[in-house]
């Protein structure tokens, strides 16, 4: 039997079965690279223990990246197929997005604070971050504004087409997060593992590193699944009530 | 679900949140730091508060009173520095550091914020003395 990402996003027993299996991969995955990352990798000669907060910092940008593509990728698919199931991908990339970049830019303040000496700089690195982090809130923000003004619900057209556009356009923003370090000039560091002629890391750091890497993208990959068949249940039971004025009411809270 | 004036109120703090970002940010942001040589050729460069960033030089860094001195170094161009205030324990010498401040008269540049730039190389500390040769 062959499982797609698409096959495990579906509510059914063996979508369900599947993402169990990959639920305790995740599991797995994460137990090793906290210990690959707390004991197995050594202290850092220039920045002592603090270094360890790479095993943190560098799998949440990382898949923060690869939650915008998945956000990107969708989007595109939506605007091509018009299929709803695209959009529910889209909106989960971007709220895994959104938390992992808010995680990348808390561990790096600490990381910052305790080898820089400043918790935050206005520094190319970190100013494209931050705004990477404004614009896929304002993406989620935007959703929620159109379900409400359109009295629509979340994944109809009306408010999945903007949504993707801007999901597409979003998506400009990383390149520059990305190469910022190179295009100009910065006190973040530049990349290692991805440097086109890789400078020395410790072979334990680097496994420790590959380790966090891995385990937060395969997280990252079930909390989506889980939050797609979340989203699809939602929408597929009937509005509880349909005619209910209140739901277009704007003035509701709730 | 939130309410219209929240909503505006929402939006409106985030369009005031990127707008000064962009602003405050683009200025200094691009070039986060000026080189010993830049400030070298163009002194009036730094005659204005600037952040000046280099390679500390070995055997340069010494204290006299609250003040930390020492020569940062950017392609054989070297300025010194006088910090006031306490840099970061991982300040060292040989470490690459920016600071921030502005260019003296007399050709010293007087600091009072230390940041310390770190590589993207990582090695274990040594582990004994066994290790130094």
């Amino acid at each position: 039997m062959r499982a797609t990402t698409v096959d495990l996003a579906l509510d059914t027993r063996g979508g369900a079965a599947g993402r169990r299996t990959l639920g305790w991969t995740a599991g797995g995955l994460s137990a090793a690279a906290a210990l690959a990352g707390g004991f197995l990798a050594p202290t850092d000669a220039a920045q002592g223990p603090a270094q360890r907060l790479m095993y943190l910092h560098v799998p949440a940008a990382w898949v923060a990246y690869l939650a915008f593509g998945v956000v990107l990728a969708a989007s595109v698919a939506y605007l091509i197929g018009a299929d709803p199931r695209w959009d529910r991908f889209a909106r989960a990339g971007a709220e895994i997005g959104v938390v992992l970049t808010a995680l990348a830019i808390g561990t790096g303040s600490y990381w910052g604070h305790l080898v820089w000496g400043t918790w935050w700089a206005w520094d190319p690195r970190l100013v494209s971050t931050a705004l990477l982090l404004l614009t896929y809130t304002g993406y989620l923000a935007l959703r929620r504004m159109l379900t409400e003004r359109t009295g629509s619900r979340d994944g109809d057209r009306p408010v999945a087409r903007p949504a993707a556009v801007v999901g597409v356009a979003g998506f400009l923003l990383v390149p520059v997060v990305h190469f910022s370090v190179l295009w100009w000039r910065s006190l973040h560091q530049q990349a290692t593992m991805l440097a086109p002629e890789r400078p020395p890391i410790d072979p334990r750091m680097g496994l420790a590193l590959l380790l966090a890497v891995a385990a937060a993208s395969v997280v990252a990959l079930c909390v989506l699944l889980h939050r797609v068949v979340r989203l699809e249940r939602r929408r597929s039971v009937p509005a509880a009530t349909p005619a209910d004025p209140a739901r277009r009411a704007p003035a509701r809270v709730g | 679900m939130i309410r219209r004036p929240g909503r505006v109120a929402l939006i409106g703090v985030l369009l005031a949140g990127g707008g000064l970002l962009v602003t405050s940010a683009l200025r200094d942001t691009l070039t986060y730091y000026r080189t010993p040589g830049e400030v070298l050729a163009d002194p009036e460069l730094a005659r204005e508060r600037v952040r000046l960033g280099g390679d500390v030089v070995p055997g340069s860094l010494r204290h006299e009173g609250d003040l930390v001195v020492f020569k940062l170094t950017e392609a054989g161009h070297e300025i010194v520095v006088y910090q006031r205030g306490v840099p970061p324990e991982t300040f060292r010498e040989g470490e690459s550091a920016v600071v921030e401040g502005r260019l003296s008269t007399d050709g010293v540049f007087r600091s009072d914020h230390v940041e310390v730039r770190h590589g993207n190389e990582y090695r274990p500390a040594e582990v004994g003395p066994s290790d130094a040769r």
